[in-house]
């Protein structure tokens, strides 16, 4: 315990959460979550969440390590379901279909609801082939010079065509922290999502290769509906419309982000983004 | 006190201490030199097979067929013999090997069914080769009807090596990263695109140098192709999988059954023989691991 | 799409259950001839009878003499590889130097891979005729020579098992004797050897199971006498060796001859697997010790 750090509210005591409702041009809800409960076997690592992410934001979950924003994230794309022994209660839908009913194809759920680690994982093949690898298992693309054409579309939209458009077929791990990062968002851009999840895609990089993620990210809301997990509440302030903010394993408030970091309605968040404890 | 007297009065503890350095060099030497005549005996091994088989070894030998006339015997059908069985088994051992492998790592739920054939596959590799030949006698060739053919031979020694192959397989999957999965089962891939296209090209060095491991060790084994009944005399090269054969270890063993020095002097240059395929097929592993690591994950 | 996803997965299960399918036929194959056998043997007969003598004219059925050879070869290579193999693995874990393992190491396993065909040639004509200077009496075939030249091919085995169990102790433990002032003799004999008891053993165990299923070294060195001894000099025959005999024969399938193959199988796989499960049951005694 830190000298100076205020005794937290007790969890009974914090409320479920805030929303705004003062904007009157708000962009439909892309994602609806109902209620959501997660399991790691017998342990609950996240309790009655109940959010509405719009569409052609960006939306930032913040909160301490361990608060569960990643296993939130990894909730929306059924990653998770990898995991063997965990459970999830509650509804996620996404365009009105909950993602988690047993007649959902979830190989199709993830293509639409793409995702890029926070560290990045180029597969040991080429740049061309690592973005043309979406395009090919899911038969989206038909003969060489389309899936070259998309590859190119792909690597342009993530800012990284002008620096290797020479050596598309150099292999992705010669490439820097950042662009490598950057080849994973084009890969994930080509097989054309709904939303884009992002888990701390910037937090192994320096920062310059940071800016242009958070640049990129600008660029990227106008076609795509974003959702980043970061601990670096600067990053959330910069770049997302809207914030969440998360406390073990709880929802604990989710408002436009101006009105998070200046003027929040819960206690327990203002104390987070003035850095009284995290 | 004087020179002497501190030289030769030592205080007891001091004793001890020699007395347990002495016990400790005496023991590192013991167990250095239990090293050293390991090594010795394998150079004796060497020695003792050159020197028998040395003058012996020549083209002749090598393309010659077996005789009963020692000085004109040679290896060609045996040689020929062992080529076609470790083609054959590895062409059986590594789907069915690799397969099963896959299964266990990726696609496993932890269940009892798949926690007894693991202790299955680990009490297989424990059982003694000639049992495999009992089985081989017993099903492949007698009840499959394949009789004393190349491909009960090979049907035999690919179950024998399989636990071999499957061991080393599980190992090079568990060594691709957890992330290359999860990015590609992000971008909507399904389970068998992700290990066709992203896991198993990772793995496929190690893939590979288990499977030579164990094709190394088929090139070997005599007792169970003897027990299925390959022949010790064979004087032609087997022409299809059904035809009876003979293999290097058998040439070999029937070589040095006999009494007379020329025919052990054979069965010593069948030894450099399958000494010199023995190491290619060991050098070629390593080879081929290095080239793939160094193109692979950098 | 998906249905495509669930022929292949069951395919690759059909590859795995390959090895249950491998232990039941193996069973079965014996036991199926082992019962034939039965009906003209009586089991008492085979077990504890003292003379073998299936393919003579006055058939005798007792497998003892069969099992003797055995027994004495694996005693020998034992009583080889398991101190050298000991020994081997303390002076490679506890004080070779880091270019010493690099070397030893890949010699060990070059040891390991030579095929038995050509140890037994080794046996045959290099050991027997050295052994003969020394032992008075030593017969040209005989249990002494492959038992030693057994008991170095497993050595290799004895130590890096040994070594491994070894390599499982703590350092801890290692490091409170050595602070107490302990030398390495004394810490390897007192400390670690002990602490890895179960885990040494475990390998003392399989590497037993293997000399008694090792076939080609006494087929070739050993002779063809079944013989109730215990006499390391004179000409014996194994279980394996007497199998590999019948085989390189012309016995015609159904014939009692053919089941005794058979028999002497399913006891030596009875024996080996007894052993391998003993050897199982203390390797998971020992990680639970250390895990």
């Amino acid at each position: 315990m830190m000298v100076g750090v205020p005794a937290l509210p007790p969890l009974a005591a914090a409320p479920r959460h805030h929303h705004s409702r003062s904007d009157s041009a708000e962009s439909p809800v892309a994602i609806d979550v109902d209620s959501l409960a997660f399991y790691y076997g017998e342990k609950r690592a996240l309790d009655d969440i109940t959010i509405q992410l719009r569409e052609h934001v960006v939306s930032a979950f913040i909160g301490p390590s361990g608060c569960g924003k990643s296993t939130f994230l990894r909730t929306l794309n059924r990653m998770n379901d990898i995991i063997p022994g965990t459970r999830v209660e509650g509804s996620v839908r996404i365009d009105g279909v909950d993602v988690y009913d047993p007649a959902i194809d979830v190989v199709d759920l993830r293509r639409r609801v793409g995702m890029v680690f926070q560290k990045s994982n180029p597969f040991p093949k080429s740049i061309f082939a690592n973005v043309a690898y979406g395009l090919r298992i899911n038969g989206m693309a038909r003969g060489k010079a389309e899936i070259a054409a998309r590859v190119e579309e792909s690597l342009r939209a993530a800012a990284l065509w002008d620096e290797v458009k020479d050596r598309l077929h150099d292999s992705a791990l010669a490439l820097s922290g950042g662009q490598q990062q950057r080849l994973c968002i084009a890969r994930a851009l080509a097989v054309k999502p709904r939303v884009l999840l992002m888990d701390e895609p910037a937090s192994a990089l320096d920062p310059i290769a940071t800016q242009r993620i958070e640049e990129l990210i600008f660029e990227l809301k106008k076609d795509f509906t974003i959702v980043i997990v970061t601990h670096n509440m600067q990053q959330a302030a910069r770049v997302s419309d809207y914030t969440a903010f998360f406390w073990l394993g709880r929802l604990v408030e989710f408002d436009r982000t101006e009105k998070m970091f200046t003027n929040p309605s819960e206690k327990l968040t203002e104390d987070y983004v003035t850095g009284r404890f995290g | 006190m004087n020179a002497v007297t501190a030289a030769t009065i030592r205080p007891p503890v001091e004793r001890a201490v020699a007395r347990r350095r002495r016990r400790d060099r005496t023991f590192r030497l013991l167990a250095q030199s239990a090293l050293w005549l390991a090594l010795a005996v394998l150079a004796a091994l060497l020695m003792s097979v050159v020197s028998g088989g040395w003058e012996r070894l020549s083209w002749d030998f090598i393309t010659s067929y077996p005789s009963r006339r020692a000085a004109a015997a040679g290896i060609y059908p045996a040689l020929a013999g062992s080529m076609f069985l470790v083609v054959l088994t590895g062409a059986l051992a590594l789907p069915l090997g690799v397969g099963a492998a896959l299964y266990l790592e990726e696609y496993g739920r932890g269940t009892r069914l798949e926690r007894l054939i693991e202790i299955n596959i680990a009490n297989l590799a424990a059982v003694p080769s000639i049992i495999y030949g009992l089985l081989g006698l017993g099903l492949f060739v007698r009840a499959l009807a394949m009789e004393r053919s190349l491909l009960a031979g090979a049907c035999t020694l690919a179950l024998l090596v399989l636990p071999i192959v499957i061991l080393a397989t599980r190992e090079a999957l568990r060594a691709v990263p957890k992330s290359l999965r999860e990015a590609s089962y992000a971008l909507g891939a399904t389970k068998w695109q992700t290990v066709w296209h992203q896991v198993l090209p990772v793995a496929f060095p190690g893939i590979l140098t288990g499977l030579i491991l164990a094709l190394s060790r088929a090139i070997g084994e005599t007792a169970p192709l003897i027990t299925i009944g390959a022949l010790t005399y064979v004087p032609f090269v087997p022409d299809s999988i059904w035809s009876p054969f003979t293999a290097l270890p058998i040439q070999i063993f029937n070589w040095v059954s006999r009494p007379q020095t020329a025919f052990l002097q054979n069965a010593a240059a069948g030894i450099l023989v399958l000494l010199a395929v023995l190491l290619t097929m060991n050098s070629a592993a390593i080879w081929l691991r290095d080239r793939f690591q160094k193109q692979g994950v950098s | 799409m998906r249905r495509a996803e669930r022929a292949i997965e069951h395919l690759l299960f059909a590859c795995a259950l390959l090895s249950v399918v491998t232990t039941v036929s193996i069973i079965a194959v014996l036991a199926v001839e082992t019962v034939e056998f039965l009906k003209v043997a009586p089991m008492t007969e085979f077990l504890l009878g003292t003379e073998w003598t299936p393919l003579f004219a006055d058939q005798k059925f007792g497998v003892l003499p069969l099992v003797a050879g055995t027994v004495l070869v694996s005693l020998i290579a034992m009583a080889v590889a398991l101190p050298m193999g000991l020994l081997t693995a303390i002076y490679l874990s506890e004080y070779a130097s880091a270019p010493v393992r690099r070397v030893a190491k890949p010699v060990l396993e070059v040891l390991a891979g030579v095929p038995t065909v050509v140890y037994g040639y080794f046996a045959l004509l290099f050991v027997t005729p050295l052994l003969q200077h020394a032992v008075p009496g030593l017969a040209g075939f005989n249990a002494l020579s492959p038992g030693i030249v057994t008991g170095i091919m497993i050595l290799p085995m004895v130590s890096s098992l040994a070594e491994d169990a070894m390599r499982g102790v703590p350092v801890n433990l290692r490091a409170g004797a050595y602070a107490l002032g302990a030398t390495r003799m004394q810490t390897s004999l007192t400390v670690v050897v002990p602490a890895a008891f179960s885990g040494i053993t475990a390998a003392f165990i399989l590497a037993v199971s293997r000399a008694v299923g090792e076939t080609m070294i006494v087929a070739i060195a050993a002779g063809q006498q079944p013989r109730l001894t215990l006499d390391p000099r004179v000409p014996i025959e194994t279980m394996t060796a007497y199998i590999v005999q019948v085989s390189l024969g012309d016995t015609p399938t159904g014939t009692l001859e053919y089941r005794t193959i058979f028999a002497v199988g399913m006891l030596l796989f009875i024996g080996t697997f007894l052993l391998n499960l003993l050897s199982s049951a203390l390797r998971r005694r020992y990680r639970e010790e250390y895990a």
